[in-house]
């Protein structure tokens, strides 16, 4: 079971990298290519359907990959429509190649454990024990950066055993057991369900990371991608992303 | 075959040219098309990212810290990656052309598996089995407290692992081409099966184990997905280059380029080394 959800997540990751196809226009609908943060796999693949069925015809296509990958691909000209980072850097890596963004929902970090918490882990401070296995995100990307940010808030010096790329991937760790924690987003506690315990960090709040959302720039679809992007900022993806524990635009640190 | 007998026939010079040559030449010709647009299509990228390389701060950048700390990682690694492919691959490939193995067809494409697997999927496996709550991991920790995920045992592995193939399928090639009479000559005069084998069968394959352990390296060198799955990504510990260069590319995509020239330069001088030194015609390990 773990093993499979595990698999899912990495082969999503492979796909992510592959980067999104060509458009193809169909008739009446029009087809939607969305570049979306690691973190957004669930809620967006959600609120994708939900949009679908709202607008008939109309397909909406994923790419889930960390922000800075997905900042790249728009900046080299990746033939995507819309652009959803976890980050406020990331987003401005892309400033030149996207419309004017906006902070959709925010998210703040919790540790993650294996069911069960095999290594006893009740703290930020339990990051530093060197006889524990545990993953970070690397500090190139959001969670990563989010995670460090927390640490040293904490005033703790993290022993971490590996550096992940995204922050599923810290999450596929502690899924498979491999490790006896991981910081991650208090959304991605939720969404791996029974395999993971959550473990609230004092102080996780005061760092938090904003998510942007904007239409890219020279899209062959700017009102459906428009529409995509106010369909995400009002109500019904909104009610979807609280659902899954993000926390609302309002709670945002900086003016969206 | 007509290509090699047309050059051979040109090369000499002094032998009087015959009529027959004539449409030989035409396909050769188109072949020559063919092959020139494979060198392209295999080149270009390279030119590519040669012409997008950051010259000014290429030094500065190459010869940094950590990109030197992942590049000597990456050389230990393939290293040992190779010589464990060595030791365990050439007599599985032996086993494949020598012996009358049940299902040899079987095993021998069940050996190919890592090479169509997605590497990251080979990760997988790799955790399956050897970690913390895999088949035989869990065993390892709870027993020896051995945890084999996120050490440089853990790059090894899965580098041995993907680039294993590649040498079983070169030495089995040259197993199944080579002379079996030399050593049924040495059996009946009385060798065993273990003498016969090292002192009769690895010197005539020699070139192609060393082919093989050439392409067991290289893929070694240029190994990510399994990687990064099983082994993790630590400094200096596990992040070999191509998880440096894939990580540079969150922050410092300039760096990323950078870091891929030191790559390529340095597989291919190992390359190069390796090819001058043992696969020279009338050369081969003794």
């Amino acid at each position: 079971m773990a093993v499979g959800v595990a698999l899912g997540a990495l082969v999503l990751g492979i796909t992510a990298c592959s980067g999104p196809d060509g458009h193809e226009r169909s008739e009446d609908g029009g087809e939607l290519t969305v570049l979306a943060a690691a973190s957004l796999t669930d809620v967006f693949a959600e609120i994708g359907d939900a949009f679908e069925a709202a607008n008939p015809g109309v397909t909406v296509s994923f790419s889930f990959a960390g922000s800075a990958v997905l900042a790249q691909q728009v900046i080299a000209g990746a033939p995507a429509d819309v652009l959803a980072t976890a980050s406020t850097a990331t987003m401005d890596t892309a400033a030149a190649m996207t419309g004017p963004p906006e902070v959709f929902t925010t998210n703040t970090l919790e540790i993650a454990v294996p069911a069960g918490n095999p290594g006893g882990v009740t703290g930020l401070a339990d990051l530093a024990d060197p006889g524990l296995t545990v993953a970070l995100c690397a500090e190139e990307v959001p969670c990563g950066a989010a995670a460090a940010a927390v640490l040293a808030g904490a005033g703790v010096t993290a022993a971490p055993d590996t550096y992940e790329q995204d922050v599923r991937a810290v999450l596929t760790k502690v899924i498979l057991g491999e490790v006896d924690a991981g910081l991650v987003y208090r959304t991605d506690v939720a969404s791996a369900g029974d395999d993971v315990e959550g473990i609230d960090v004092a102080g996780a709040d005061v760092v938090r990371n904003d998510y942007w959302i904007s239409v890219v720039t020279g899209t062959d679809e700017p009102d459906l991608a428009r529409a995509f992007v106010e369909y995400v900022l009002a109500e019904p993806g909104q009610a979807v992303l609280a659902a899954a524990g993000f926390g609302s635009p309002e709670s945002a640190g900086v003016d969206g | 075959m007509s290509m090699v007998e047309t050059g051979v026939a040109r090369s000499p010079g002094p032998r009087p040219v015959g009529t027959a040559r004539r449409p030989r030449e035409r396909t050769s010709v188109g072949l020559a098309l063919l092959a020139g647009t494979g060198l392209v299509f295999v080149v270009a990228p390279f030119v590519a990212l040669l012409l997008g390389a950051p010259w000014g701060r290429l030094l500065g950048l190459a010869v940094s810290g950590p990109a030197l700390e992942a590049l000597w990682l990456s050389l230990r690694t393939a290293t040992a990656a190779t010589a464990l492919c060595l030791v365990l691959g050439v007599p599985l490939a032996w086993a494949l052309a020598r012996t009358t193995l049940p299902c040899r067809g079987v095993v021998r494409s069940v050996v190919t598996v890592p090479m169509v697997l997605p590497p990251v999927v080979g990760g997988v496996a790799l955790l399956a089995l050897l970690g913390r709550r895999g088949l035989v991991g869990r065993h390892l920790d709870a027993w020896l407290g051995v945890s084999i995920p996120f050490t440089t045992g853990a790059v090894v592995i899965a580098e041995a692992f993907v680039a294993m193939p590649f040498l079983v399928l070169s030495v089995d090639g040259a197993l199944r081409s080579a002379d079996v009479s030399l050593e049924r000559a040495a059996a009946t005069l009385g060798a065993s099966r273990w003498y016969v084998f090292r002192r009769v069968t690895l010197p005539l394959v020699g070139p192609g184990v060393v082919a093989g352990a050439v392409l067991c390296f290289a893929r070694a060198m240029g190994e990510f997905g399994a990687t990064v799955t099983f082994a993790g990504s630590l400094p200096g510990v596990t992040r070999t280059m191509p998880l440096a260069i894939y990580l540079a590319m969150e922050s410092d995509p300039e760096l990323a380029v950078a870091l891929s020239l030191v790559l390529i330069v340095t597989s291919v001088a190992v390359l190069v080394a390796l090819r001058s030194r043992w696969l020279r015609p009338s050369g081969g390990p003794s």
